[in-house]
């Protein structure tokens, strides 16, 4: 929306957009309503009760019980009504239908890269297709940042050390803003993007003129050889390391008698510290990757990893679903050995 | 009548003079007096960077100065603002001069700690002024890691430690409030015949001696995380970057109700007075400080949502927020009643609580847009926020202060200012602030990132307008330094209760003798009884 040609309402090129902004209008409307009466009033009093003359003093009115309760309850039931409006778009925006496509996100600073499963590697710019819920795993190289789509109406802080994420459908095609909205240094302000939405046959073309290094899932295969990991983590279940074959989404008992689900966060921290959790009936014989693999080459090898089980139904949840509240440290272990 | 006054004799400002005798009292006054100047210099040295930020924001591109020293301009304008002149500026120079009068004492409970409160500030301020001007600190004021543990080149720890050292002076102001307020109240003075200025300084206590000590520790494991390498909140040492977040908004957002509830209370004395009106539910009005400043520690993850909390951990936090808004409506709602029969003037301070009542309303009720989640998602760390901010602690806390500063001015000089030119101030600062802040909600909901040192260049005309209503608000603040020392030697004297005020700091003579009162008062009335004021104006008459 524009006035002069000033835009002061944001594009809404999201499902989520108009549900954002309904919820916007009414919770602004509710409190135009209550901000205008308390002002209507005062200005009211402050003519209608002025002092006319020295010594003159306002009446003795000490209050009133049913008004105290009538101006406690009425705004109570009201904030209720916010709370859940509020709380329902949330779920909704918090919970990628499963049929999602998936895009990867590594905030550094100061740029985004963007990394598609087909291969079409991005930085600073990003193409989806409309009409499609995409879901983004997001992780950082560094310090905090937040990937921001504000004709989307949704953001998720990158947060090194795990992985967190945000999905959307985007259906008017047409160039947007990324943003970082979470400070992390110098040119934090430096740190924007275009997010281009096109039809999904312009996709498929796009798509399609992407480099020739494989998909992401690929280039993780690679990584796997190249890494040595494929020496020890046979699929016959005789090496060193237990068997990667279909175990995403499956629980896994663990050396010291506790168990684990196998998701990204257990994928990711089994790689970067692989001492944390062990497999049980495997030596804790693997190396600890931190500071030795890159968060993009991280997510390659974990699209591989997940790659090795076509029959996991979910896509396991990172960190922002209800079992990451705690500060637990960064992620749950691998079968290393 | 007014030529008849004559400044008391003995005073507390003729009571010793030369350096000494201020630097060494233990006269709450004198040292409140000392608050008043060094706040002052701070909140000019604050307000200088934000003029910086303005500066820099008047055209989309990055062209004032450059990007790192901007960082380190909106670090130093929150860091001054928030810890060197919000935190102590009501308590430590309003409360600390009127809650002895006001309760019928001759001083607070521990007037040596009083001064050492101050000298700690001044330690505190001297060190992280110092470590601004040795090259500054750019994490901005909530210093998040692992930015500030580990990315960041600039003065960090320094400036954290003079945060540290400062924390300690509103801690012991805290307590010796607390402490006065129990034990120093005159006979006769009840729990509810308190002036609730005094309810609303013994909620800020409370969140002040409780909630410092989170911020103090949080810095020193900042520090052992710089410093000595400790892998606290680093994740790949098995740490949490968030557990940061936790503990920092542990204390900072009740630090926001230290910031607000002052100012809370002023406003209760000011509508009451000038419209010679009790106030309306003095009970729940006194009670609602209480019940913001216990509210005001169990909400601080609403500043996390899109930080990795937990969906569940989220939506817990987004109801406990909205609890925070209803104590807040009731007082907006009760002041607004006790307007209705008043007999209303509008002398300045009155202005200021006017604008006040718009102001703080406005951030109130857009302090609901960010608690509800769905919505949060989309504001959380744009100019929406950051307007929302200004609207309580500048249109809430500041707006109280000066409106209180006008009130009390005449107690605490013994003379009033010009009534004109502090009514054009007045007016200047409610309009400059809105026109600085309202365009910021608009420029939010656009989606403009908080702390951006360039933006998009449609988003131009909306900062300009902000940039602009900053000039006028900037001239509604210098105006008060001129007209408010020049009231020092030129200013009508005032007589102990220029106001018809009903409170018992305006029963004594203004300047106040050193002890307060000739003899210790004893109160047989409810607070706020206008009824005797007039009477007392006619019979000198």
């Amino acid at each position: 929306m524009k006035i002069f040609g000033i835009p002061i309402f944001p594009e809404q090129a999201s499902t989520f957009a108009a549900d954002v902004d309904a919820l916007y209008f009414f919770v602004l409307a509710t409190c135009a309503f209550f901000a205008i009466g308390v002002a209507v009033a005062v200005i009211y009093f402050g003519i209608r009760y002025h002092k006319k003359h020295d010594g003159e003093i306002g009446a003795r009115i000490e209050g009133s019980l049913p008004l105290e309760l009538l101006w406690s309850v009425i705004p109570t039931i009201i904030a209720m009504v916010m709370f859940g409006w509020g709380a329902s778009v949330f779920y909704h925006l918090r919970r990628p239908p499963a049929e999602a496509m998936h895009i990867y996100a590594v905030g550094k600073q100061w740029m985004w890269k963007f990394q598609h499963l087909e291969g079409q590697r991005e930085i600073n710019e990003l193409h989806i297709p409309a009409g499609r819920p995409i879901k983004i795993t997001i992780s950082s190289e560094d310090v905090l940042h937040s990937l921001f789509f504000p004709a989307f109406r949704t953001k998720m802080d990158a947060i090194p050390g795990r992985y967190t994420e945000l999905w959307f459908e985007a259906q008017t095609p047409g160039e947007y803003h990324i943003f970082c909205t979470e400070y992390c240094g110098t040119n934090h302000s430096g740190m924007i993007g275009t997010v281009k939405v096109l039809e999904p046959a312009q996709y498929q073309a796009w798509l399609q003129g992407g480099s020739m290094e494989g998909t992401l899932a690929q280039r993780g295969a690679k990584l796997f050889n190249d890494l040595a990991c494929s020496t020890c983590h046979l699929d016959t279940g005789q090496g060193r390391g237990p068997s990667l074959k279909d175990i995403l989404g499956k629980t896994v008992d663990l050396q010291d008698g506790s168990s684990a689900i196998v998701d990204e966060g257990y994928l990711r921290e089994s790689i970067l510290n692989s001492q944390a959790k062990i497999v049980k009936g495997f030596q804790p014989l693997m190396p600890t990757f931190q500071g030795l693999i890159s968060e993009e080459n991280l997510v390659a090898l974990i699209e591989h990893l997940k790659s090795l089980s076509p029959n996991a139904t979910t896509a396991a949840a990172p960190a922002t679903g209800a079992a990451a509240a705690t500060p637990q440290p960064a992620a749950a272990a691998v079968e290393k050995k | 009548m007014l030529d008849q006054l004559k400044m008391p004799a003995r005073n507390y400002l003729n009571n010793g003079h030369g350096l000494a005798s201020w630097l060494l009292t233990k006269d709450h006054k004198r040292i409140a007096i000392m608050y008043l100047i060094s706040i002052s210099v701070m909140f000019f040295l604050g307000g200088l960077f934000a003029v910086g930020i303005r500066l820099e924001l008047a055209t989309p591109a990055g062209d004032f100065v450059q990007a790192g020293t901007y960082n380190k301009f909106f670090t130093a304008h929150g860091v001054i603002m928030v810890f060197f002149f919000l935190i102590p500026s009501i308590p430590a120079v309003l409360g600390n001069f009127l809650i002895p009068p006001m309760i019928g004492a001759k001083d607070l409970a521990f007037p040596r700690i009083n001064l050492i409160s101050l000298y700690i500030y001044w330690i505190g301020g001297v060190f992280t002024l110092y470590a601004m001007l040795s090259g500054g600190v750019d994490t901005g004021w909530t210093f998040y890691t692992p930015y500030s543990a580990t990315g960041s080149n600039s003065n960090v720890v320094p400036v954290a430690l003079g945060i540290f050292i400062a924390g300690f002076s509103s801690i012991l102001t805290g307590l010796n409030f607390i402490v006065t307020i129990h034990r120093m109240r005159a006979p006769g003075m009840t729990w509810f015949r308190l002036p609730l200025f005094v309810w609303a300084h013994y909620a800020t206590s409370l969140v002040q001696v409780l909630g410092t000590p989170v911020i103090a520790i949080t810095i020193v494991m900042l520090a052992v995380e710089r410093g000595l390498g400790f892998g606290i909140f680093d994740p790949s040492r098995g740490g949490d970057p968030v557990l940061f977040q936790h503990l920092f908004w542990f204390y900072s957002h009740p630090a926001v109700y230290i910031m607000i509830l002052p100012a809370l209370g002023v406003q209760s004395e000011l509508i009451s007075t000038f419209s010679r009106k009790t106030i309306f539910g003095y009970s729940f009005v006194a009670f609602s400080s209480v019940a913001i400043a216990v509210f005001g520690f169990i909400v601080w993850a609403h500043h996390m949502f899109v930080s990795g909390i937990s969906t569940y951990a989220a939506m817990v936090f987004s109801f406990l927020s909205f609890s925070v808004a209803i104590p807040s409506a009731l007082k907006v709602f009760n002041w607004a009643a006790t307007l209705y029969k008043g007999a209303i003037s509008f002398e300045t301070p009155m202005l200021y609580a006017y604008g006040f009542m718009g102001l703080f309303t406005i951030g109130g009720l857009t302090g609901l847009f960010l608690a509800t989640l769905g919505m949060d998602i989309h504001l959380h760390d744009t100019y929406f926020v950051v307007a929302h901010f200004h609207y309580i602690m500048v249109g809430g806390a500041i707006m109280g202060y000066l409106g209180g500063l006008h009130f009390w001015w005449p107690k605490i000089t013994g003379r009033m200012y010009s009534e004109f030119f502090s009514r054009i101030a007045a007016i200047l600062v409610f309009v400059g602030f809105n026109l600085t802040f309202f365009p910021q909600f608009v420029v939010g909901y656009l989606g403009m990132p908080r702390r951006y040192h360039s933006y998009p260049d449609e988003m131009q005309v909306l900062n300009v307008l902000s940039s602009a209503g900053a000039s006028v608000l900037g001239l509604g603040y210098l105006l008060p330094a001129i007209y408010l020392v020049w009231s020092l030697k030129k200013g009508e004297v005032a007589g102990p209760n220029p106001w018809g005020a009903s409170g018992l700091e305006w029963q004594t003579q203004s300047p106040p003798l050193t002890e307060n009162f000739v003899e210790v008062p004893i109160v047989d009335r409810e607070p706020y009884e206008y009824e005797h004021v007039a009477a007392k104006e006619k019979h000198l008459v």
